[in-house]
């Protein structure tokens, strides 16, 4: 691939500790990824407005508060309202219980990444699952 | 209906999508810029510029959310060091502006220098006559802020804002002198620090050894408490003013044009020489031959050129 | 300490020793590695002696017990005299289930209460706000207002339990709504014990539940300390803390460092408050993190002491030992647990404690083993508490005081913690303080370093995880683990309806008004926000009013 890869990493709801995301972020950059970093505090609707703007290949969230459930189907609805869904690959990582996997995949987030995961897997599965070329 | 049409008819995905393509060289984004060309012009272009810390994204949210009051569309570009190394990047501007994302009047894009040394993406400008037709009335361009790329924001903009923080009185002497020559606007942040009266007085002693038409204000702000914007904005809209007087503007836009004709030839040409794997291995060979003064740089890039006329006559 | 002419000598056989005896060893076979390190990074050697120890001296670098510096502890009996207080942190869903859980803490043998909170509260929004959507009861206790603190504590003597609450940016408004609970249970607020956490600083370096701009938050920092000083004087007002900074990525050297520059940060606002510093600094406590080199942080625990003594003393002048005193509650490392084969988890802990209670903390929470996946549940928590008391029981490390004091390792490691702590307090000084270095970037970045190098040194296999990149089994998916029940962020929003019908708004505006007023001025603000919750103005109202005068923090990206 001879453009770099856009990603926006991010941590949407009120969940503050993002040593995760900026470790993340760092790899993807070494990986030679565009990493938009949007911060914390993020809500659903900011996410995908930023994510249309910067016109990213992948959303990429952590999340450690336990309100996966809610927040991140939030962010695939929003994703397919405004058309982008379908060139959008959705991953996300953090504290989430493996009974609450097929839930979220089955609501659209590509895959999750658990405690534990180096970082490699992740660069990897983007490259491979990318919605475009 | 082609992007270039969906842009024009303000369609925000658009303008994202062909920034991206502009970005990635792709063959149709020359094209479409071409189409779009006539649509722009409208938009007043200004560079934020200054040492790393200085609080130029945080600063450019409150004018933003400033010129929002007044109703007016605006678009914001800010590049990020591409590191060397990896490719990659890491662009984090957008934090600073988080209330901005879901604002519909502002478009906000995150660009990365991708090897180019300046302190600009050579995409930016694109970017730029992209937001412009999109329909946007002001576009920030917020830089790296470093060494040379304080020089090329000129030729990208109508007005240059140069960001500073006090205490950097003492360094001004060590700064380049073309940083005084190129700021159009000074703002002085953090000014509620101290210092921030001497550094005021040091620049504007500077600025005054520059004998232009415009005397650049210098203004002491405080954008993390949105002290000084109502002025900043202020002097931001009598260098506007000022520009738009007897053809001033016309006048220096031709000269960004100049540039930016220049350089997209030079980016053209070099493309030609380097744009096959078999023409970079013939400058390897070459460069070997150079090193082991076999023959002399100057010669071979002689040789280059002449093959590049040859080719077209 | 030792004398020099048989330190040379000493010298000469150690190294004659490593020569040659070491090295026909090597020749047979090589040690497990090139280098090795602690779990930070420092390098350790083979073997220590007194060489390493050349300046030491009994009476300057350790002293005894309760004594100035106090690297051997706070108290002159230590756990002779009482074990350190079993104190987990526990909250989640509603008051009423929290409640529950304490009581049976409470049953269980655990001697003092820590509340969680839950995001929202910790942010100062209401479980109806737009942004508490799914987060309500998550990560702790939802407290929209007095009446949930009261529920919170019913049944629970005020006057005979000491309560810790992790809050920070609310903190005054929760202290207060403590205060009012008790006042109903007939305990005066000069009774009452317990901690809050109130440490701002860390929260803009690590943690993200900020609210305010920095200057202000010092303000009601201060405001709390002052108020305190006078009402609640058997309260720590500040929990200045480690722990947040090594569970972010930090080295051991810079958990010290980093924390013992916020409390810097802290003592001088408060002295440029006006306050006399032998009159808040007793009152001050920390909060540090127990990482899984039980040596290294055994003597990180031993530098923190000494290094904070002198700060007190030399730097701030401090004439009352008390103010020279470290007390810190601890937690072990949750960033250590891992997913995989969770049970490991329950040695990870015990071992943590046992590094915790060997370098001399006051309180201890220790983890439970399912806590990288959820909240605990009540069987894993109880195991958790019952490690602590197995360590206080039957290890024997508590018979004694300091124990590990004049290890050669120890002591060398001390020294070096210490002296590298302090470096790093001078750069943030030249910087401008911990508030100036964190506006700038700096000691988040040290943080991304440090934790970017850790992870890099486990994708290489150099650092070994148990279980996660070594010694791995086929994971079964984990049952029964705690689930908060999502319809708790309804019931709350239903109990704020509630509320609002049945207290008096026009009260409740007027107290709010004048809040804004005093806020807008430099009044003590405890006071006002005291009557405030006391009229059942909700947490989200209060600090509605204070986020319109202060303004919200911007956040700053470090990568």
């Amino acid at each position: 691939m001879d453009r770099p890869i856009r990603v926006l990493v991010g941590k949407p709801g009120l969940d503050g500790h993002d040593r995760g995301a900026k470790v993340i972020a760092r790899a993807l950059r070494d990986a030679g990824m565009e990493v938009i970093y949007t911060g914390l505090r993020l809500t659903p609707d900011q996410i995908v407005q930023a994510a249309i703007q910067e016109d990213v290949d992948v959303v990429a969230l952590s999340i450690l508060s336990g309100a996966h459930n809610h927040l991140l189907p939030k962010v695939v609805e929003l994703l397919k309202v405004e058309n982008i869904y379908d060139e959008t690959l959705v991953i996300c990582g953090g504290v989430i219980p493996e009974e609450d996997i097929p839930f979220l995949k089955e609501k659209g987030v590509a895959e999750v990444f658990t405690p534990g995961t180096p970082t490699g897997v992740t660069i990897d599965f983007i490259k491979q699952n990318l919605k475009r070329a | 209906m082609d992007l270039a049409e969906r842009l024009l008819k303000g369609e925000k995905r658009a303008a994202a999508r062909l920034i991206t393509k502009v970005e990635n060289n792709e063959k149709d984004a020359l094209e479409a810029l071409s189409q779009i060309y006539p649509h722009t012009g409208k938009a007043w272009v200004i560079g934020i510029t200054g040492p790393p810390g200085a609080g130029k994204s945080t600063l450019t949210d409150k004018l933003v959310k400033r010129l929002r009051k007044d109703d007016k569309k605006v678009g914001i570009i800010a590049v990020d060091p591409t590191s060397p190394f990896t490719g990659g990047s890491i662009l984090g501007d957008r934090i600073r502006m988080s209330d901005l994302n879901t604002d519909p009047g502002v478009f906000i894009r995150s660009m990365g220098t991708r090897g180019y040394l300046g302190g600009l993406s050579k995409a930016t400008q694109g970017a730029v006559k992209i937001l412009d037709a999109y329909g946007l009335d002001y576009i920030f361009i917020e830089t790296v802020g470093v060494g040379q790329s304080e020089v090329d924001i000129v030729k990208a903009t109508d007005t240059v804002l140069m960001v500073m923080v006090p205490g950097l009185g003492d360094d001004i002497q060590a700064i380049k002198a073309g940083i005084m020559e190129i700021g159009d606007v000074f703002a002085i942040n953090k000014a509620d620090r101290e210092g921030a009266d001497r550094t005021k007085t040091e620049i504007e002693m500077m600025l005054d050894f520059n004998h232009k038409d415009w005397r650049p204000p210098v203004t002491k702000i405080v954008a993390i408490k949105n002290e000084g914007i109502e002025e900043l904005v202020g002097q931001l809209n009598k260098h506007k003013e000022y520009l738009e007087v007897d053809d001033k503007l016309i006048e220096r836009r031709t000269k960004n044009s100049e540039l930016e004709i220049l350089e997209l030839t030079q980016q053209s040409l070099m493309d030609r020489v380097l744009n096959s794997d078999e023409k970079r291995e013939e400058i390897r060979d070459y460069a070997e031959k150079v090193a082991n003064r076999e023959v002399d740089p100057y010669t071979v890039s002689n040789e280059i050129v002449g093959k590049i006329l040859a080719k077209n006559s | 300490m030792f004398e020099k002419e048989k330190l040379e000598e000493l010298k000469k056989n150690q190294t004659d020793w490593n020569d040659n005896k070491v090295g026909k060893s090597l020749e047979r076979f090589p040690e497990r590695k090139k280098q090795f390190a602690t779990g930070s990074n420092q390098e350790v050697d083979r073997l220590y002696s007194p060489v390493h120890l050349e300046d030491f001296d009994y009476d300057q670098d350790l002293g005894f017990p309760g004594e100035y510096p106090f690297t051997r502890g706070v108290q002159p009996t230590m756990y002779r005299g009482r074990f350190w207080t079993m104190r987990q942190y526990a909250g989640f869903a509603t008051a009423e289930e929290s409640n529950k859980r304490y009581k049976y803490l409470l049953e269980q043998g655990q001697t003092g209460l820590s509340v969680a909170f839950d995001l929202p509260t910790q942010i100062g929004y209401d479980s109806d706000h737009a942004l508490a959507e799914g987060e309500v009861g998550k990560v702790g206790v939802a407290i929209d207002s007095l009446k949930d603190m009261e529920i919170l504590f019913d049944g629970i003597p005020l006057d005979k339990v000491s309560t810790s609450m992790t809050i920070n940016a609310p903190a005054s408004v929760l202290l207060a709504m403590y205060i009012a609970v008790a006042e109903k249970q007939g305990v005066s607020s000069q009774e009452l014990r317990g901690t809050i956490q109130n440490d701002i600083l860390k929260e803009y370096i690590a943690r993200g539940t900020y609210i305010f701009p920095t200057e202000p938050s010092m303000r009601l920092i201060t405001d709390i300390f002052e108020y305190c000083s006078e009402h609640v004087p058997g309260w720590n007002t500040i929990s200045i803390s480690g722990y947040h900074i090594r569970e972010a990525g930090s080295t051991a050297v810079q958990e010290v460092a980093f924390t013992l520059a916020d409390g810097i940060a802290y003592v001088e606002a408060a002295i440029k408050a006006g306050l006399d510093v032998d009159k808040f600094a007793p009152r001050l406590s920390f909060f540090f993190n127990a990482h899984n080199d039980l040596l290294e942080e055994v003597a990180k625990f031993r530098a923190a002491r000494r290094l904070w003594a002198k700060i007190m003393k030399e730097r701030f002048g401090a004439e009352s030992p008390k103010s020279m005193q470290l007390k810190f509650h601890t937690q072990t490392g949750g960033s250590t647990l891992t997913a995989q084969q969770p049970d490991n988890n329950i040695v990870r802990v015990a071992i943590q404690t046992l590094a915790a209670v060997l370098g001399g903390t006051q309180s201890l929470h220790t983890n439970s083993k399912d806590e990288a996946l959820a909240l605990p549940t009540e069987e894993s928590v109880r195991i958790a508490l019952r490690t602590q008391q197995i360590v206080a029981h039957e290890s024997g490390v508590a018979e004694t005081v300091d124990p590990l004091a004049g290890s050669y390792y120890i002591e060398s490691l001390t020294n070096k913690i210490e002296q590298e702590a302090m470096e790093y307090i001078k750069k943030i000084d030249d910087l401008g303080g911990a508030a100036s270095a964190i506006d700038k970037g700096f000691i988040q970045k040290e943080i991304m370093d440090s934790a970017y190098e850790y992870q890099k040194q486990i994708e290489s296999g150099n650092r070994i995880v148990v279980g996660m990149n070594k010694f791995q089994v086929k994971e079964e998916t984990p049952k029964g683990l705690l689930r908060v029940d999502p319809a708790v962020g309804e019931m709350q929003k239903e109990k704020i309806n509630q509320l609002k019908g049945e207290r008096d708004n026009k009260l409740v505006q007027e107290k709010l008004t004048i809040l804004k007023e005093a806020a807008e001025g430099k009044e003590n603000l405890m006071p006002h926000i005291l009557e405030a919750v006391k009229v059942y103005a909700t947490l989200g109202e209060v600090c509605g009013v204070l986020r319109e005068v202060f303004g919200e923090y911007q956040q700053n990206v470090i990568l």
